[in-house]
Order: C-alpha cells, then sequence, then structure tokens
C-alpha cells in the first residue's frame, strides 16, 4: 500500500503551522503576493481587539471610503444607462494613494456636475411648468370671464434663484395692473402634482370656508423630479378667491403642499407673447442640459473604462490590510508576527513568495519562516478540480472530514451515480439526462463567467455528477431493457417464444424458453407477461440487498484504513474485526445465499432459511437446503454473530482505561508540579491537553456506538430496499405514463387528440420523470451515502482549509 | 380568551412576531456600547456601526461625518422596519401598530405649531420631525393660527382628531398653550391607546397595560415638576393626568398639590415600584430623573420579551430602537464635541 503514488483525495493534505515574521516595510507585498497564491490560512492573533482598535484601521477605513465611492460611480452608470466596459485594461498599474485622488477628483467633478444638471433641470422645469400652466390656465380665464386680475406680484420669488433665464423681460412686459376694483375677484394659478391635488382642494376648500372656486386640468407633459429622475405627472390648478387675507393663506396653503404658483395674463395677446418666449428658452434650456448630459456620460465612460479593475483593486487591497490586521504587531522588532496553517507541498512556493517580497521591497532583512507545533486540529484540504469538486461538495455537506481522516468523496465519484442509476434505470430517460448534462458541459466556460440563478447555479455545478449519472442510468437502462418503459431486442432475440403461432395463451400460461438466455440484462419478453412483476420486484429485491451490503463492508473496511492509518490497533481488534464479523455473518450470509440461489437455480425459500436460522437453527432445513454443510455453517455464524456484539461492546472501554491508570500510575506528585509550571509558562488553556478519563462516559459511548450498530446493521440492509423500491416506482410510473397517456391517445384516429396525448406524454416525462423523478432519485442517493455507507466509518468533525485567498474575494463581500 | 392565543396567535401575526424577535436581537449589546464608547472620531462610529444592522443604511455616506446624519439613518432603519411589519400586518395588529406612531404624531405637531410660533421655516421645520409621525397634511399645520383652526384645517383628518375634541379652545397659541396641548393630546392618546389594549385582552392587555402604566405615571412626574414654579392651577394640573396607572388616583391628587421636587419624591417613594428610581437620585436632584426613568423603561420593555402570543412585543421593539438611536445620538455628540467623559451620563444600555 505504502508504494502506490499519492492520490490527492484518499487523504487530506497535510498541513503545517508556520510562524511568519514579517519586516514592516515588506509586509504589504507579502501579505498580497501570499493573497495571490492563496494557499495560506491565517489565523486571526487580535480577536480580542474590536476593528477600530486594529493595526490598519486607517487603511481599511480609506479603502471603504474608496469603495464607497466606486459604488457610487457604479450607481451614476448605470442610472446614466451606460454599460461599465468589460475590455481588457491597458492602464498600468495604479498606486493606492493615486487612485484615492484620482477617486476624489472624479467624485468631485461628478458631484459638480449633477449639481449643475439638477440646477438646470430644475429650471427648465419650472419653465416647462409655466408653459403648461399657461396654456392649460389661459382656458380657463377665458372661459370664466374677464373679471379676474392675475396676481402679479409672485413671479418675482419664482425666478429670483434662477440664472439662466433671463426674467426681466418677462416682467417687463407684463403690465401691473394694481388691484382691479371690479369685484375684487383675483386668481392664483399654479401646478401640483397629482397625488396631491385631491388633498389640496379639500384643504383650500376649508381655509377658505368655501368662498373660492377651485379649476383644475391635467397636465399634457411628466414633468421629470431632478432628485429621483422619476416622471411625475401634474395638474395645473386655478383658484379664484377674493380678498388679502386669503391670498396669504392661500400662498402658505400652496407652500406646504409644494405647489408652485404662476403668473397668468389675461390677456390673450400678452399670454400669446409670453408662451412664445418661454418656448423659445425652454428650447435654449434643451440644448444647454443635453450639452450638459453628453458631458456627464462621457466623464462616466472614462470611468466606466477602469471601474471593475478599481473595484478589484479596492477589494484585494481591503482584504489585505484585513489580513494585516490579524498579524501581531512587534514595535520593539519593527515587526509583524503571523500565524496560520499551509499545507505542506506548498511551502516552497510560499517561501518562493516571500523571498520575492523581500526583494521586490528592497527590504534589509528577509521574512522569517518556521514551522511549529500547533494544539488544535489542522484544517482539512483537498485538493479537487472541476470534476472532483462536486462530489467533494456532496460529502461536505455531510461534515467536513477530520484531518487526515479518509475521503469517502473517493468512492462516491462511482457509487453516487450508480445507486441513483439504479433507482433510475431508464435509457431514454438517461439520454435525456446526458444531453442536459453535455450541453451545460459544453457552455461551461460561458456559464462559469456569468451569474446564474439558483437553480442553474446548483445544476451548473452538478454537471458532472449528472454527466455521470446519466451514463450509469443508461447503464442501469440497459440492464433493466427500459427505454421510457419500451423494451427493445438490442441484444439478440428473446430467450423465450409463444407455445403456438397464435401466442393467445402468452399473457396467461406463458411462454416456453428455447434457447439461450437473453445476452444482457433482462429479456425484453419478460414485458406484459403475467410474471413480470414477480420476477422484476424479486431481481431487483435481491440486486439491493447485495449492493447494500457489498457498500456497508467496504465502509467497515475504510474504517479499518483509517485506524492503521492514525496507528489505533485498539479499533481495529475490538471494533473493525467483530463489526465485519457481524455484518457478514448475518447479511454476508444472505448475499451467498442469494448468489447460490441465482446460479443455481434453487427453488429455496431465502425467508424461510433466514428466519429459522434464529427460530430453530438447528432443526433441519428440507427442502430448503441451498448447498451441503448448510446447518453447522449456519450454527456457526449465528455463534459468530452472537460473540461479536459482546466483543465490540466491552473489551475497548476497560482496555482504554487500563491504559489510562497505566499511563499515570506513580506520577500523580509530578503531574501536579507540571500542570502548575505549565500554567504559567502557558497560560493559554487551547494549548493544554485534557487528560481526565471519564469511564462511565467512554463506556455509555461505546454501549451507544455497539447498539446502533447491531441495530443499524439490520436496519441499514432494510433501507437500501429503496433502491428496489424507487426502481420499481419510476418504471411503473413511465409505464403508466406510456400506456395510458400516450398509447392510449394514439388508439384514436384524431389529430388533435394525439398530438394532445403527445404534448400530455412530453411534460409528464419532462417534470414528473425526469426532474422530480431525479430529484427523488438524486435524494435516496445521498441519503444513502450519508447515512449507511459513511455511518460506518466517517467521522466528520474536521474543518475546511479557508485560505487567505484573492480569487476568493467575491462581490458581496462588500 | 386568555391562554388561547397559543392556538391562534400565530395564524396572523406568528410572521411578524418571529421578524420582531429577530430585529431584537439585531440591537446593539453592552459590547458594542463599550465599544462605541472608546470610538475616537465619527468614523469609527461608523465603522464599527457598519458591522451592525444599520451597516447598509450608513455604507454610502461620504466621510466627514455629522452626527444627524448617523442619526438619520439610524432612524431611517427604525421607520423601514416599522413599514415593513406595517405592511404585513392585519387587523388588530396593523392599528395597534399605527398607535405606536401617534405619540410621534403629537411630538410633530407640537414642534411644527412652535415652530410656526417662532417664524421658523416649515422645510426647516419639517426636517427635524420623526419620520414615523408624519402625515399628509403636516405642512398646512403652519397656516392655523389658533387651536379651533389648526383642529378645522389639518387635524381633523389625521388619527389624533378624537384626542383634540379635549381641547379645543380658541385660545391663541403660546408656548404656554402649546405645552397643554400636548400633554393634553398626550393624556387622551395615552388613555385611547390603554383602553385598546385591553380591549384586546390576553397577554396583549397585561403588558400593554404595564408598559402604558409605566408610561402615564413617568408622563405625571414629569408635568409635576416641569409645572412647579409656573402658573398652572393644582386643578389645571391634575387634569393633564392620565386616568389609569399605578398612581391613579390617590398619587394624582397628591402630586397635583406638590410645590417642590422633594415633595413629588415623597409621593413617589410610597410606591414601591418606583422607590428604587428615586432612592438612585440625591435629595433636589431632576437631572438625572430621566436616565433612571428610562433605564427602568428598558428593563420592562426586555421583560415584554419574555412571554409570546402577544402585541407587547412591537411596541417594545420600537421604543428599545429609539432608545437605541437616543444613545446613538448622545455618544455620536459626545465624540463629536470631544466630551467623552460623559458619554455613560445619558447611555442606557439595553442588554
Amino acid at each position: 500500500m505504502d508504494n502506490l503514488p499519492p492520490m490527492d483525495l484518499m487523504r487530506s493534505e497535510k498541513m503545517s503551522f508556520v510562524q511568519l515574521i514579517i519586516p514592516v516595510e515588506s509586509a504589504h507585498r507579502a501579505v498580497s503576493y501570499l493573497g495571490e497564491l492563496g494557499l495560506l490560512q491565517f489565523r486571526d492573533l487580535n480577536a480580542d481587539k474590536s476593528p477600530f482598535q486594529r493595526m490598519f484601521v486607517n487603511q481599511v477605513k480609506r479603502c471603504a471610503e474608496m469603495s464607497r465611492k466606486l459604488r457610487f460611480f457604479k450607481d451614476q452608470i448605470s442610472k446614466a444607462g451606460l454599460l461599465s466596459s468589460v475590455r481588457p485594461v491597458t492602464q498600468p498599474d495604479v498606486e493606492l494613494e493615486e487612485l484615492e485622488i484620482q477617486l476624489a477628483e472624479h467624485e468631485n467633478e461628478l458631484i459638480e456636475m449633477n449639481a449643475n444638471s439638477e440646477k438646470l433641470r430644475q429650471s427648465y422645469n419650472e419653465l416647462l411648468e409655466f408653459k403648461i400652466v399657461l396654456q392649460k390656465a389661459g382656458s380657463f380665464l377665458v372661459s370664466s370671464g374677464t373679471h379676474a386680475v392675475s396676481e402679479r406680484e409672485l413671479d418675482e420669488n419664482v425666478y429670483s434663484n434662477d440664472d439662466y433665464v433671463d426674467t426681466a423681460s418677462l416682467l417687463e412686459q407684463e403690465m401691473r395692473p394694481g388691484i382691479s376694483g371690479q369685484s375684487g375677484l383675483r386668481f392664483i394659478s399654479g401646478i401640483i402634482s397629482k397625488s396631491k391635488v385631491l388633498r389640496f382642494e379639500r384643504m383650500l376648500f376649508r381655509a377658505m370656508r368655501g368662498n373660492m372656486l377651485f379649476n383644475q386640468a391635467p397636465a399634457d407633459e411628466e414633468i421629470m423630479d431632478p432628485i429621483s429622475s422619476e416622471m411625475v405627472e401634474k395638474t395645473v390648478f386655478v383658484v379664484f378667491f377674493s380678498g388679502e387675507q386669503a391670498k396669504s393663506k392661500i400662498l402658505k396653503i400652496c407652500e406646504a403642499f409644494g405647489a408652485s404658483f404662476y403668473p397668468v395674463p389675461e390677456d390673450i395677446t400678452k399670454q400669446r407673447q409670453i408662451t412664445r418666449e418661454v418656448s423659445s428658452r425652454l428650447d435654449e434650456l434643451e440644448v444647454t442640459l443635453d450639452a450638459g448630459i453628453r458631458h456627464r456620460n462621457k466623464a462616466l465612460a472614462s470611468i466606466g473604462v477602469h471601474l471593475v479593475k478599481w473595484i478589484s483593486m479596492v477589494r484585494r487591497e481591503k482584504a489585505v490590510y484585513d489580513t494585516l490586521s490579524m498579524l501581531n504587531f512587534d514595535v520593539t522588532k519593527k515587526c509583524l508576527v503571523g500565524e496560520g496553517w499551509c499545507p505542506i507541498f506548498a511551502k516552497a512556493q510560499l517561501q518562493a513568495a516571500l523571498q520575492r517580497a523581500t526583494f521586490d521591497s528592497n527590504s534589509q532583512v528577509g521574512i522569517i519562516y518556521h514551522v511549529m507545533d500547533a494544539a488544535e486540529s489542522p484544517p482539512t484540504y483537498f485538493r479537487t478540480n472541476k470534476f472532483t469538486n462536486a462530489f467533494q461538495e456532496i460529502v461536505d455537506a455531510y461534515g467536513v472530514a477530520r484531518y487526515q481522516e479518509s475521503n469517502p468523496s473517493v468512492y462516491t465519484v462511482i457509487t453516487f451515480p450508480f445507486l441513483f442509476a439504479v433507482m433510475f434505470g431508464d435509457w431514454g430517460h438517461g439520454i435525456c439526462l446526458l444531453l442536459g448534462a453535455l450541453v451545460l458541459i459544453a457552455r461551461e466556460s460561458k456559464l462559469g463567467t456569468q451569474k446564474l440563478g439558483s437553480f442553474m447555479e446548483m445544476l451548473y455545478g452538478g454537471r458532472y455528477v449528472l454527466l455521470l449519472m446519466s451514463l450509469f442510468s443508461i447503464y442501469c437502462g440497459l440492464i433493466y431493457n427500459e427505454f421510457f418503459s419500451v423494451p427493445y431486442h438490442i441484444f439478440g432475440l428473446s430467450a423465450y417464444k409463444c407455445r403456438d403461432t397464435t401466442c393467445s395463451e402468452a399473457k396467461t400460461t406463458g411462454l416456453v424458453k428455447y434457447q439461450d438466455p437473453y445476452a444482457f440484462g433482462v429479456d425484453p419478453s419478460w414485458r406484459g407477461s403475467r410474471s413480470e412483476l414477480p420476477f422484476l420486484n424479486s431481481l431487483k429485491m435481491k440486486m439491493s440487498i447485495l449492493l447494500g451490503v457489498a457498500q456497508m463492508n467496504m465502509g467497515i473496511i475504510l474504517s479499518y484504513f483509517n485506524a492503521r492509518f492514525f496507528g489505533s490497533s485498539l479499533d481495529i481488534r475490538y471494533q473493525f474485526v467483530p463489526q465485519i464479523i457481524f455484518l457478514n455473518s448475518l447479511f454476508g450470509y444472505l448475499s451467498l445465499l442469494i448468489i447460490i440461489k441465482w446460479c443455481t437455480g434453487s427453488q429455496a425459500d431465502l425467508y424461510h432459511v433466514m428466519i429459522y436460522m434464529f427460530l430453530s437453527p438447528t432443526e433441519d432445513l428440507g427442502e430448503n437446503q441451498l448447498f451441503w454443510g448448510q446447518r453447522p455453517l449456519q450454527i456457526i455464524l449465528l455463534l459468530l454473530a452472537m460473540i461479536a456484539v459482546p466483543w465490540m461492546l466491552f473489551p475497548k472501554p476497560f482496555i482504554l482505561k487500563r491504559l489510562h491508570t497505566e499511563r499515570f500510575q506513580g506520577r500523580t506528585y509530578g503531574i501536579l508540579a507540571t500542570s502548575e509550571t505549565d500554567l504559567e509558562v502557558e497560560p493559554d488553556s487551547a494549548r493544554h491537553y485534557d487528560e481526565d478519563f471519564n469511564f462511565s462516559e467512554v463506556f455509555v459511548h461505546q454501549m451507544i456506538h455497539s447498539i446502533e450498530f447491531v441495530l443499524g446493521a439490520v436496519s441499514n440492509t432494510a433501507s437500501y430496499l429503496r433502491l428496489w423500491a424507487l426502481s420499481l416506482a419510476h418504471s411503473e410510473l413511465s409505464t403508466v405514463f406510456y400506456e395510458k397517456v400516450l398509447l392510449l391517445a394514439w388508439g384514436y384516429d384524431n389529430l388533435v387528440i394525439r398530438l394532445v396525448g403527445l404534448a400530455m406524454f412530453a411534460f409528464a416525462t419532462a417534470f414528473i420523470l425526469l426532474m422530480m423523478e431525479t430529484l427523488s432519485a438524486f435524494l435516496h442517493a445521498l441519503r444513502l451515502h450519508w447515512v449507511e455507507f459513511q455511518n460506518k466509518f466517517y467521522h466528520g468533525d474536521g474543518y475546511k482549509f479557508r485560505p487567505f485567498s484573492f480569487a476568493t474575494l467575491t462581490e458581496d463581500e462588500d | 380568551m386568555y391562554g388561547f392565543e397559543a392556538l391562534t396567535f400565530n395564524v396572523h401575526a406568528g410572521y411578524l412576531e418571529a421578524i420582531v424577535r429577530g430585529h431584537r436581537a439585531g440591537l446593539l449589546t453592552a459590547a458594542d456600547y463599550n465599544n462605541l464608547c472608546q470610538c475616537e472620531t465619527l468614523d469609527d462610529i461608523k465603522m464599527h456601526l457598519s458591522a451592525t444592522e444599520y451597516g447598509p443604511y450608513l455604507q454610502n455616506e461620504p466621510s466627514p461625518l455629522h452626527t444627524t446624519t448617523i442619526v438619520e439613518k439610524c432612524t431611517l432603519k427604525l421607520v423601514e422596519d416599522y413599514k415593513h411589519m406595517l405592511c404585513q400586518a392585519t387587523e388588530p395588529l396593523s392599528t395597534f401598530l399605527e398607535y405606536i406612531t401617534y405619540g410621534h404624531m403629537i411630538d410633530n405637531v407640537v414642534l411644527i405649531v412652535t415652530g410656526t410660533l417662532h417664524e421658523r421655516d416649515v422645510q426647516e421645520l419639517l426636517e427635524k420631525c420623526h419620520p414615523l409621525g408624519m402625515f399628509d397634511s403636516i405642512a398646512t399645520l403652519a397656516v392655523a393660527q389658533n387651536m379651533r383652526e389648526l383642529y378645522r384645517l389639518v387635524l381633523v383628518d389625521t388619527p389624533l382628531a378624537p384626542y383634540f375634541s379635549e381641547c379645543i379652545t380658541s385660545e391663541d397659541l403660546d408656548d404656554m398653550n402649546i405645552e397643554i396641548m400636548r400633554n393634553t393630546l398626550y393624556k387622551a392618546y395615552l388613555e385611547d391607546f390603554y383602553r385598546f389594549c385591553q380591549k384586546l385582552g390576553g397577554a396583549t392587555a397585561e403588558i400593554m397595560s404595564d408598559l402604558l402604566s409605566f408610561e402615564a405615571d413617568r408622563r405625571a412626574v414629569n408635568i409635576s415638576i416641569n409645572s412647579i414654579g409656573t402658573e398652572l392651577t393644582r386643578d389645571d394640573r391634575k387634569k393633564l393626568y392620565s386616568n389609569f396607572g399605578l398612581l391613579h388616583p390617590y398619587g394624582h391628587e397628591e402630586l397635583a398639590v406638590c410645590e417642590d421636587i422633594d415633595q413629588v419624591r415623597g409621593v413617589m417613594e410610597k410606591y414601591p415600584p418606583y422607590q428604587s428610581i428615586f432612592s438612585k437620585l440625591s435629595y433636589g436632584e431632576s437631572q438625572m430623573l430621566d436616565k433612571a426613568f428610562y433605564e427602568e423603561e428598558v428593563k420592562r420593555l426586555c421583560l415584554a420579551f419574555e412571554q409570546q402570543f402577544h402585541y407587547g412585543v412591537f411596541f417594545a421593539y420600537m421604543r428599545l430602537r429609539e432608545q437605541e438611536i437616543r444613545n446613538l445620538m448622545w455618544i455620536s455628540e459626545c465624540v463629536a464635541q470631544n466630551q467623552k467623559s460623559r458619554v455613560h451620563d445619558s447611555v442606557v444600555f439595553i442588554f
């Protein structure tokens, strides 16, 4: 075994705990090189400090500030409807400080431009509103007669903050009517957003006690809100009232509702003149506005070219400083001390990176790198590729392997898709799955770069699992001889033929065998025969037990290799040996009987044999005897199984206890002394081994373990019958859809019914058989691996190796 | 139906109760406050808060921060939590949730009316209003000249209208009248809320009556202390006390005649739950009273989470968040004004 080449997946990588002493001047570079390498997991040495007490808090804050600016740019770019380019950027690397300055400049520029365009937009809006009011209110005024006199004094406030429109000319042309005395009726015209009109009107009515007239008309154009840049619907209103006090009240209410008011001359010619002027100003403003937006978009586009790169750069810098904050700072020595885990194979790469960092930063002192002892168990690290990764994930979802424990995913690669296929055996469905998997694999590089939905993400991640699952289901489907539940004569002729030429008795009395068995898989003639179900059930049930016993044995054998690897002969002698004896003396024997029965074609009843093996082992087997010497063998096996139970229960805890007392015999004084010194030297309790031995706890644990195994041997074997059940369900379901939907519809000589039947068949196949059944078979295969297989040997209480790596930084970390 | 809430409560309010308990788990802990108190600048505070539930609200704020921005953003979080819950709520929980905001509404009305009285800009005043107490026509409050108009123009549309019927006079608005109006409104509001909770029954009534009684009693004490030395008559003072609570009615009789703070103390010490609050204060001191009351309130609010299947948790959560925002404001102010020695003066730890 030891001469074999190393296999990455069998056991997790050997790790070592290293300490780095990095001079301050090369620290940043060293950590960023390590981040590129991505093979060192730093330990947080400042876990007790709050974020802003750490060393590099200012840099982290600066990075956060920069990423805020970048978010602002991104937001602005997407608001402006520009696509941030993914072109490769040729710009040379910029320093962080430079970038910071650049970002600040860009931000200021953008903010200024935004402010300008907002101002412009506001005056544009005002003019537009004025225009609308003129158009709409003019019509009210004409219809309401000529009494009204518009309020002229208002326009000063309206235009006071407006730099772009020369309002003076407008004002000059307006006549100042004074208060026209005819009826004292005045009006205020303005515009208000549509959602507020109703409340506005009610409020006016209440405030004026009904002494007013309110006219409204919806504006034809929507006006853009400069802040949210949403289009708002507005309504033009004209309020007629009388009296000075009423005016101030109305003005206050207008203000409160955010309505803006504009003067409208009642003279039609004047109106037209103002309208013309406003329109021309509007055109001018529009041009300016467009130019401003173009300018801004250009600036945004130039930012957009670098944006992706900047974002990733800032993210990396932040990660580097976060990592640096995890190191200890030794002020007197001017250096940083870091600790962490790295795989042993990466040592050379690590040292090279560190040397490069020392060299590149012109540091006088090299980075000191040495291996230390660590009390805690190392992290688990498997080097996977895109093929094995999904299988490793399946195992990790149950629990991450203990350090250097034997890894079930090596076997899962084959057994998982195989067990799936046993339940999903249909080569027609298998081909459908295969096509799906092939599409995913063919578009792998394209799909890998884009963001997928959670469902697609899952499918994409498991594409190689899907591929193997589909290949195995084609294989199993060929064995079951099912193609959308239809059997085919692929491997030669059937072994059976009808008794006579009419074949009238085929479904009742049966067929006669006339030649050698069908070459591969199930004979197509079983299909539809009277004994189809009993035959297939017996076949699949027995097969399930054989597969189950084989896989469980495999699990127990792996526990042997685990024990050998960790040098625990105790586990081999008092756990592995009795376990394998127990399982095989009962269910191994059953498997043997099944194989003998298949080979000899015996008629023996295996239920009877197994049951009476327990009830009356000495009784004669009679017609159920399969081979010579079966009875004595059964007695021996039964005795072995009965011995195995106490064997796995009692010796181990007692031996552990003896070992413990032996180890500490006569050393009581010594221990006290050392533990005291230990406490002084190493107050860190994590490094202090706990040597307490609690016999009752160990014994109870062993008892639970043994009972679980003994009961589990029975229940797990029964659990493997799900292979039979699911496969039966699958084939029956597809038969139903084929016969009761497709064939039934095909029986009618009507195109519509046929099409409907075909559509229903396709739908049922795609959604029920391909999706639901795949899912259920997948889950059952998962369970068989997690529970029935892995509980024989797998501890799964390790933790994953999470190296500091730039590659794993993702967007949502911001 | 006391005792049977467990059967039906979760049908409508189970989801929201889960939400609110989740929110409660996001409240800052003593460890957070300890860290916050050690901050040197407002940026440090922002950095610390970015690891909490306030993170998303503060992360896009440009760097020279102001206390007001922090408070504003933290309040925004509270408001969004509240709105989310209100959207999901069904009757009677939605009414209950709306009741919680009426207090802010009263404060906002008073703020705007006082502001207009002193001729402040309405927009400026609106910015100072608590966003939970906003209603549609709040800006029009500035139009009103006296209470009658205030009611007829604006408040008649708001849920505050029924409370107002008690305090309509045609008197002009002045500071004293406004303060009396605030307290009358509050009295009516608390009584109404109390009645509503009693109507709901069950654990809600039990827990809310405790919380609201505490609130009413605290207001009674504050009114008594604040009205010492003013022209408010004893009868008027007594009218402002809510008609429930531990002090009702005998405590109110005694409070109404108090002439100085030590007399108030004497009255309050007869009531065991308030004894502990006043025993912390030295004689003649009223500065620390607010803090003592807040601490007691927080303790009671936290206890509301110990029971399940009642609406008190929503009230408690909103109040705790508000207390937390007050704490943050105090800490930020202390940090901004370099008064770190005073940080602990007003911060009430929640957990």
